[in-house]
């Protein structure tokens, strides 16, 4: 087992397959990203270490680890890195290399989140917040769906009033004029990624 | 030499003739300090002002000149006279611009100024000019211990600069270090790739240089005499001596990679595929040669992973091993990784560091490495050892906060550098450590074979304030000897040291003392009949600069001296002086002040100020306009070291209040110029509480301050913290007996 650690194995697998994963091999180890994120204590491995882990080989506690998920964006880290690396984009492509392997983990909010958020979008060109709300209250369940409905209910009632909300979009969702064109793009950019990246669809 | 004139010339400019009466002051010089003439001037130190005083020194003969202006370190070049004695009296910075301007200090300004004249006088009459060393000797052959690239380099810089060079080198051949290396960590942008080390064009432009003599499997049997006129005997490859006379020397005699076979923890001798940096450039000189990959030693196979272990024997507190950094092994370690990486990408290379330390612009080549695909992982160490088919390294990951084992088939340890010091000369000569040591120099002097080591081994060095010194004149100690140092870092030391070597011997065929005194042409002179053998001044001189005879009086060699005058401060029976800084030039100057009775209120403080620091942060203060007593009398001194006892007690026996003496720090971070001088006054004045307590006075009475150069504003409120004290203690109650 030991035999593997800290060869260049996983380190390669990184660089050919994750966004911006080539940096990885740069990050010299001073801990700045990881003192400058606001989320920073509340990560198993903020990314300085997740990056040591990259290199020290451990593929499945990286892959299947929530780090990566718990980014904000917030770029904290991208503008404060002395070897400037684009920690922001890697965390994100760690997060959708994972992903796209099945070894994520499976009811980390911030991925169930983002999965929603790109179905609503991706299915009519544009975002039905409506239907992205509901879709949120009612991810755990029946019950805990009424509960935060009650719960927002002055908020939505307060967007009704100020036609902020449509409750005919539940409905007859309206969706942008070239749907078919948008669709026919993703098709076309998720083939490119992965041809780049060879990977099989 | 004609017989004494003095003169006295007062300045009225910069606001002095404004503020203070010249009047007084050339009574003042004419009637106290019976100058044979004296002049006051508008603007002394312009064209016409110069003009005046150098004819009188023409047409009048005029053989001792006082000039009572601005500060002893204004105004240099125009008042340079070098047919004269000269003495200076402060007025501008001493008085005018560090006193208040207000009516009703001008009373106490005057009194202070009229003061400077009557110390500046007494000062003048005790002077004589210094004519320069009468044993100055003219040899500027350079000597050159070392063939390494520090040596090599000060050799070559010297042929070129138009001087004869002895190069002296232990091995039979030249080059070093650095002959050993593959390939060296680059000097030039882009910092990217190993670099040919270029030993073979350096060593083949030092042995075609028609100014350079090489001696190869030659060492040292005895090296005597002063800069100018050094005696070298050089045992040559034949076994023959030779005598070569040089004027000064260059050491560079590199240091010894740390004994890996101290670290067995780390596997090393336990297998053979462990190996140090020494280690590693040889077998990449063998695949080199032989055309194809690195193979491991065990078995001849091809490495396909290799550790590098860093500070191995390093930076260790535990006391067993080196406790320094050695600087260079970090970027060693990354070129060695990259001889692996360029020749074969798939090649594991890890290194193993606990803090990665790239000087310079080993930035750029660190982040080559890791382009490259060199993996680095902080973490300690904990063991090396051989396993089926390699090593089995374990270590903490310091990131990662876990132990963990690693395969690899080579391990390289990153040891330390090692000095080449010769001889500890501080240890006791039955001291088994130093019985082990060889010596380089073989000096003939009574301090010792060697140089002074600074610390942990490594040769003498001025590390703070002018690292090319060194405590023995017209030595100088270039490259990884006097600290641990990369290659291009050893270049420039070398260069450096080179044209020291250069100064010395200029210096000492002019007569003239080397650094810091540059160019003083006054040196020690004894009444050698007065001495009582005491060899205080043979053993405090901090650069062994003196020896003893037979019948054991001191013999100068003033060519190794610097004009501190530490051994004038130590001389119990003060035979020691020079012709212009003397016992007796400072003891007038105290007498000279005119003292107040006790009933004045009026106390009189003497400062003795170290004129390298505390005297020009006086004058930086004054500069400043920062107002500090105007009780306060201050003369400058060489060093605090050439403080001898006799002008405090005189001091307080004449009538002085306090005495103050502001020196450079000592201690294990001196900044003395003249090392272990301020060190020796505040042992010295540790003791004249007792000659305090005989003469019935407090013990507040004299104080010791370490000043730096940049205590501007601090020296000012020291003077005015002390003047309160004192008057809080009272004036001395020995006014009125002198």
């Amino acid at each position: 087992m030991s035999g593997e650690r800290y060869r260049n194995s996983f380190l390669r697998e990184v660089e050919h397959n994750v966004e911006e994963g080539h940096w990885v091999k740069m990050c010299m180890q001073c801990g700045v990203c990881s003192g400058s994120c606001p989320f920073g204590p509340h990560w198993a491995h903020p990314p300085q270490e997740l990056f040591m882990m990259i290199r020290a080989g451990k593929r499945e506690e990286v892959l299947g680890s929530d780090a990566m998920w718990m980014c904000t964006s917030c770029y904290n880290c991208v503008v404060r890195c002395p070897r400037k690396l684009p920690i922001t984009h890697i965390m994100h492509g760690l997060a959708n290399y994972a992903h796209r392997l099945g070894l994520a983990p499976k009811n980390q909010p911030t991925r169930q989140f983002a999965k929603m958020f790109w179905d609503n979008l991706s299915k009519t060109g544009r975002v039905n917040e409506l239907k992205l709300s509901l879709g949120l209250y009612f991810k755990d369940g029946f019950k805990q769906g009424i509960r935060n409905a009650l719960a927002m209910k002055d908020i939505g009632l307060g967007m009704l009033k100020a036609k902020r909300l449509n409750p005919l979009e539940l409905v007859k969702p309206h969706a942008c004029k070239g749907a078919k064109d948008i669709h026919a793009i993703l098709a076309k950019a998720k083939e490119i990624e992965d041809r780049r990246k060879g990977l099989s669809a | 030499m004609a017989e004494t004139k003095t003169a006295a010339y007062i300045c009225q400019g910069c606001g002095i003739g404004e503020r203070l009466s010249t009047r007084q002051l050339a009574q003042i010089a004419q009637k106290e300090g019976k100058m044979a003439l004296v002049r006051e001037h508008p603007f002394l130190c312009g064209a016409e002002g110069v003009g005046l005083i150098r004819d009188d020194i023409e047409r009048e003969a005029v053989t001792h000149v006082l000039i009572a202006a601005c500060s002893r370190r204004a105004k240099t070049e125009a008042f340079h006279f070098p047919t004269v004695a000269l003495a200076r009296a402060n007025l501008r910075e001493g008085v005018l611009w560090s006193q208040p301007e207000a009516d009703e200090a001008a009373g106490l300004t005057q009194e202070m100024a009229n003061d400077y004249v009557r110390m500046g006088c007494a000062e003048l009459k005790k002077t004589k000019l210094p004519l320069g060393n009468p044993l100055a000797a003219t040899n500027r052959r350079i000597l050159v211990v070392g063939g390494g690239v520090s040596g090599l380099t000060a050799a070559l810089e010297a042929a070129r600069a138009g001087y004869q060079v002895v190069l002296v080198e232990k091995e039979r051949a030249l080059g070093g270090w650095a002959a050993k290396l593959h390939k060296r960590v680059p000097f030039r942008e882009p910092h990217a790739d190993p670099a040919d080390t270029g030993i073979e064009q350096l060593i083949a432009q030092v042995t075609g240089h028609p100014r350079i003599r090489v001696h190869l499997g030659a060492t040292l049997l005895e090296t005597r005499g002063a800069p100018g006129r050094f005696s070298v005997q050089v045992s040559v490859e034949s076994g023959a001596a030779v005598t070569e006379e040089v004027g000064s020397i260059v050491q560079a005699t590199g240091f010894t990679l740390y004994d890996a076979g101290k670290l067995p923890a780390l596997g090393y001798g336990k297998t053979p595929d462990v190996v140090d940096q020494a280690g590693l450039e040889r077998l990449a000189r063998q695949a080199a040669a032989a055309g194809g990959a690195i193979r491991r030693p065990s078995d001849g196979a091809e490495v396909g992973s290799v550790v590098f272990v860093q500070c191995a024997g390093q930076r260790d507190e535990g006391g067993s091993h080196l406790p320094y950094c050695s600087g260079h092994c970090c970027a060693t370690s990354i070129k060695q990784a990259m001889y692996f990486k360029d020749a074969n990408p798939e090649v594991d290379t890890v290194v193993i560091y606990t803090d990665l330390r790239v000087p310079g612009s080993g930035e750029d080549f660190y982040r080559s490495a890791q382009r490259k695909g060199v993996t680095f992982t902080k973490g300690r160490v904990a063991s090396v050892e051989p396993a089926s088919g390699g090593c089995k390294v374990s270590f903490r990951d310091l990131i990662l906060d876990e132990d963990v084992a690693l395969e690899a088939d080579l391990v390289v340890l990153a040891t330390g550098q090692v000095p080449n010091s010769g001889v500890n000369i501080e240890l006791a000569d039955d001291d088994p450590a130093k019985a082990a040591q060889v010596p380089i120099l073989n000096l003939a002097y009574r301090q010792g074979k060697d140089m002074p080591q600074l610390k942990h081994g490594f040769t003498d060095s001025h590390f703070i304030c002018f690292p090319y010194e060194t405590r023995r004149t017209g030595i100088y100690a270039a490259g990884p000897v006097r600290r641990p140092m990369d290659m291009a870092q050893a270049v420039e030391d070398a260069t450096g040291a080179a044209l020291k070597a250069i100064q010395a011997v200029e210096n000492a065929a002019a007569g003239r003392a080397a650094h810091p005194r540059s160019g003083d042409l006054s040196y020690p002179i004894v009444r050698i009949e007065g001495c009582t053998q005491c060899k205080r001044c043979t053993v405090e001189c901090p650069f062994g600069a003196i020896d003893e005879d037979e019948s054991r009086f001191p013999v100068f060699n003033e060519s190794r001296c610097r004009r501190c005058g530490t051994c004038m401060g130590a001389c119990p029976v003060r035979v020691i002086g020079f012709e212009n800084y003397s016992v007796d030039t400072v003891g007038a100057q105290i007498k000279a002040v005119d003292m107040p009775d006790e009933f004045s209120e009026k106390p009189r403080v003497l400062l003795l100020a170290c004129e390298n620091d505390a005297y020009p942060a006086l004058d930086m203060a004054a500069l400043q306009r920062r107002v500090y007593s105007a009780f306060v009398r201050v003369i400058p001194v060489r060093c605090l070291g050439s403080v001898n006892t006799i002008w405090i007690t005189d001091a307080l026996n004449s009538g002085y209040d306090g005495v103050m003496l502001m020196g450079c720090k000592h201690g294990e971070d001196y900044q003395c110029h003249f090392v272990k001088g301020s060190e020796l006054a505040n042992y010295r004045m540790g003791k004249i509480d007792d000659t305090l307590k005989q003469l019935g006075l407090e013990t507040e009475r004299v104080a010791t301050y370490e000043v730096a150069i940049t205590d501007v504003a601090r020296v000012a409120r020291l003077i005015d913290d002390y003047v309160a004290k004192i008057l809080e203690i009272g004036l001395s109650p020995m006014k009125g007996f002198a």
